[in-house]
């Protein structure tokens, strides 16, 4: 801390100081309101604007849309299947807002401490990457998750995901998903099923007509009839608006993409990623319906359940990701790809997002493996010739 | 093999304080440095002790595993001391310049009818062979090596930059002399590359003997480096050399008349720089025969010896490198501005990212300081966030692990042959995790100097 740089005398939070053991957290809020006073010591004595809290500011701004259409459509869908309620927009939001509240609290107040605490074992700045993870992971579980769940799937993606190969920027995982891939394993009855999708549902008793508590998605699973079932309650616009039960931010392609723009254009997130992405989707899709394997149209794939969220937020996250240009053609592709076919063939996991992603993170090394290798071996033949 | 470059990557930092073309003070500095550590690979025996007159081009310093490559004093004077560090570590000999200076005379030569052999004994004779570099690795040149090719930029894109056909216009039959001579040191012939944008009016199109390319873009376009991997990369086992034309100058007027003659323009750049303008004046110049441009009302000023991206960081009592001819004053950023990274605006601050509004004035020149603006962090973004800047056919992101790792077989993989710390350090600049990139680049050199030696 250079407020106190000119005595010889530690400060009180630096190292060697009476509450230095501190130092890693005082030294992040510092950071947090004050661009910290280092100066280039070697190489380029200029440097960017640009930072990681800028990056990761960015990720959660472009959120924040589908945050906030997230809690209205909580209390929406709480008014549609309550007979007993009837609200105006300011109602349903403040309904939705006061159910996903203690989610945000939750995955902050442990997520971040946990990140406090590695920092300061290991005696470093503390990392923002969780700034991002912790704003997304509320956004991908249904509403009605009991809290304890949260805390515990949290704290197993922020170690596990994370800390134990070195903290952000060193995980191949994506810590959000994860945290979503352990909360589905683990309790798999608060996480699909045609219950949880809807604040209170349990409590409310008999649903009105109409609403029957199931995501889009959930009629997809049965190849005959699910077409029918599935436009009989939904219509394509409802999925793309997002007035639909689903988990808390994945339900609205409107507000996905307001964010995605904001990330494609700050370059924050990859373009590429997004649209090769859907291009897979749309492939397997269609060729699904080639086959007879389903009568759902293909592009009813972008709208339903966490394709848009995952595309857009998940995919995308720079760390887990590919690396290359070419890897990252690939690498969205495929995503698009497995998560159409999990969602066709295994009908026990009605999403097949979230899998998708994780198993291409899992492969996005290998990708960019092949990529750099063809590239260099391209290369060295050019020059040869040359 | 194209003789004409389109670079679409790359990155011009609008810095402010570039220097008016115009020379406004002849500098005859009254101690002149001569610093080891400006040659990469070089270890230094001292020729000289002090009370010892030294003419410009007298030997101060030779290899001590090549004992033919020598350096010579610029200046005409007596010695005034030899500075040691740590462990006797030999920092500098300072020259106390004549009032009058002298060369040592080597001989008027007809560059046309001098043999190859005695080009290279000229040169390494006079002590200016280690201006010589030697790719890969950025070494002084192997005098019994034939490169694969010469390479020379005759235009410098980096910030602030000083203008290479003001700075040398006057000096084209030297370099022209140079280029001839350099010529018979390879079977590659010399190649020269020039800025698209000046390519009609430049006196470096009249050049003979030499291959012109012509280059347009962004900084680095006008590093060495980078021309090369377009003209013809650097395969495992060839060499290459390169030299700059201010050298190239030197060596062809030693070669010509005999004389060792470095006197040079120095830009004198930076926010912090009252009417940035052009001195006259030598290598090894005192940074404070220049503080008459330094505005230290703000604070403590950086006196950076070269640009801001890869110039070393001299200090007030410093001196001019071997090879710069550019000294670039910076505000030492101790400030700390508030919220920062959260503010929507950031009028002071230039990003080139999209995150930040830069891009609504991209004719802005900023006021920038030495900042690092951010805490280190580890890599985060992908290759591409780097890669943008760098106008090469390589991953750098890759690379850069790989040096970090000490991994030798992806270091050749991922093309250490062809980079030296200053082509990657745009990709530096860019980093949002604040990495001292050309650091680690330097390090990996290090490394493969060591294992592959």
């Amino acid at each position: 801390m250079a407020d106190n740089n000119n005595t010889n005398k530690p400060g009180l939070f630096e190292r060697g100081g009476k509450f230095g053991w501190l130092h890693s957290t005082v030294d992040a809020f510092d950071t947090f309101l004050r661009v910290p006073a280092t100066v280039t010591s070697r190489g380029s004595h200029v440097r960017d604007g640009l930072d990681i809290k800028r990056v990761m500011i960015i990720a959660v701004i472009a959120a924040i849309p589908a945050a906030l259409f997230g809690m209205w459509n909580v209390g929406y869908q709480y008014d549609l299947a309550n007979p007993a309620v009837s609200w105006g927009l300011l109602q349903r939001f403040w309904f939705g807002f006061l159910k996903v509240l203690p989610l945000f609290l939750v995955s902050y107040i442990v997520g971040l401490g946990i990140e406090f605490a590695f920092a300061q074992m290991r005696n470093e700045e503390v990392n923002e990457g969780y700034l991002v993870s912790g704003f997304f992971i509320p956004l991908i579980v249904p509403v009605d998750i009991p809290l304890w769940m949260l805390a515990l799937a949290v704290a197993f993606a922020v170690i596990f995901g994370k800390e134990v190969f070195g903290g952000t920027g060193m995980n191949f995982l994506n810590p959000a998903l994860l945290a979503r891939a352990f909360l589905f394993f683990s309790y798999p009855s608060k996480m699909s099923g045609s219950e949880v999708w809807i604040a209170n549902q349990m409590k409310i008793g008999t649903l009105a007509d109409g609403v029957t508590g199931a995501t889009p998605l959930s009629f997809t699973a049965d190849c005959k009839q699910g077409i029918d079932a599935l436009t009989s309650n939904f219509s394509f616009f409802d999925m793309f608006a997002g007035t639909v039960p689903g988990s808390v931010g994945e339900t609205s392609v409107i507000a996905i993409l307001l964010g995605a723009v904001i990330l494609v254009w700050t370059g924050i997130a990859s373009w590429k990623v997004m649209v090769s992405s859907v291009l897979g989707a749309l492939c397997v899709g269609s060729l699904a319906n080639v086959l007879g394997a389903t009568a759902v149209p293909a592009y009813f794939h972008l709208v339903m359940g966490g394709f848009a969220f995952g595309t857009v937020f998940m995919a995308t996250d720079p760390v887990t990701s590919a690396q290359t240009e070419t890897g990252k053609w690939i690498y969205g592709f495929l995503i698009g790809a497995l998560c159409v076919v999990v969602r066709l063939f295994n009908p026990g996991y009605a999403e097949g997002m979230m899998l998708a992603i994780l198993l291409m993170n899992t492969f996005a090394p290998l990708v960019d493996w092949c990529v750099t290798s063809a590239a260099v071996s391209r290369r060295a033949k050019k020059v040869k010739l040359a | 093999m194209s003789n004409s470059i389109d670079l679409k990557k790359g990155l011009d930092i609008p810095i402010k304080g570039t220097a008016a073309l115009k020379t406004t003070k002849k500098i005859l500095p009254d101690v002149v440095a001569v610093k080891p550590d400006d040659f990469k690979g070089f270890l230094p025996r001292v020729l000289v002790k002090e009370g010892d007159r030294v003419l410009a081009g007298s030997p101060v310093f030779s290899d001590k595993t090549n004992p033919d490559i020598l350096v010579c004093s610029p200046v005409s004077g007596t010695v005034q001391e030899v500075v040691r560090g740590e462990k006797r570590k030999l920092l500098a000999v300072l020259v106390k310049a004549d009032e009058k200076q002298e060369s040592v005379d080597l001989g008027a030569h007809d560059v046309e009818g001098l043999k190859a052999s005695e080009v290279s004994d000229l040169i390494l004779k006079s002590g200016l062979w280690p201006s010589i570099i030697q790719r890969p690795y950025g070494i002084i040149a192997d005098p019994a090596l034939r490169p694969k090719a010469i390479f020379v930029s005759a235009f410098d894109t980096a910030p602030l930059a000083p203008d290479t056909d003001f700075v040398l216009g006057s000096r084209i039959m030297d370099i022209q002399a140079g280029v001839k001579a350099l010529s018979k040191l390879t079977d590659g012939g010399v190649h020269l590359s020039l800025d698209r944008a000046t390519e009609a009016s430049t006196p470096f199109h009249k050049i003979e003997g030499a291959a012109i390319h012509t280059f347009s873009g962004k900084h680095p376009a006008g590093n060495v480096g980078v021309q090369i991997s377009h003209i013809s990369p650097i395969c495992k086992g060839e060499t290459v050399w390169t030299v700059s034309p201010l050298l190239l100058a030197a060596i062809g007027r030693m070669l010509s008349t005999g004389k060792v003659d470095l006197s040079r323009k120095v830009a004198v750049t930076g926010p912090v720089a009252i009417e940035p303008a052009y001195v006259d004046a030598f290598p090894g110049m005192p940074m404070r025969a220049i503080a008459d441009f330094c505005d230290n009302s703000k604070g403590y000023v950086r006196f950076v010896s070269g640009n801001v991206l890869c110039g070393k960081n001299v200090g007030p009592d410093g001196y001019l490198g071997w090879f710069d001819n550019q000294v670039t004053l910076l505000h030492e950023g101790t400030e700390r501005e508030i919220l920062g990274w959260a503010k929507i605006f950031r009028p002071k601050v230039f990003s080139s990212s999209m995150a930040f509004f830069s891009w609504l004035c991209p004719k802005k020149k900023y006021d920038m300081d030495t900042n690092l603006h951010g805490g280190k962090r580890v890599f985060v973004l992908s290759d591409q966030a780097y890669a943008k800047v760098l106008p090469m056919d390589i991953f750098p992101l890759y690379l850069i692990k790989a040096c970090l790792a000490g991994n030798i077989d992806d270091m050749e993989k991922y093309g250490i042959y062809e980079v030296l710390p200053e082509d990657l350090a745009l990709c530096e600049y860019a980093d949002p995790s604040k990495n001292d990139i050309q650091a680690i680049i330097e390090n990996g050199i290090d490394l493969m100097l060591k294992e592959m030696a």
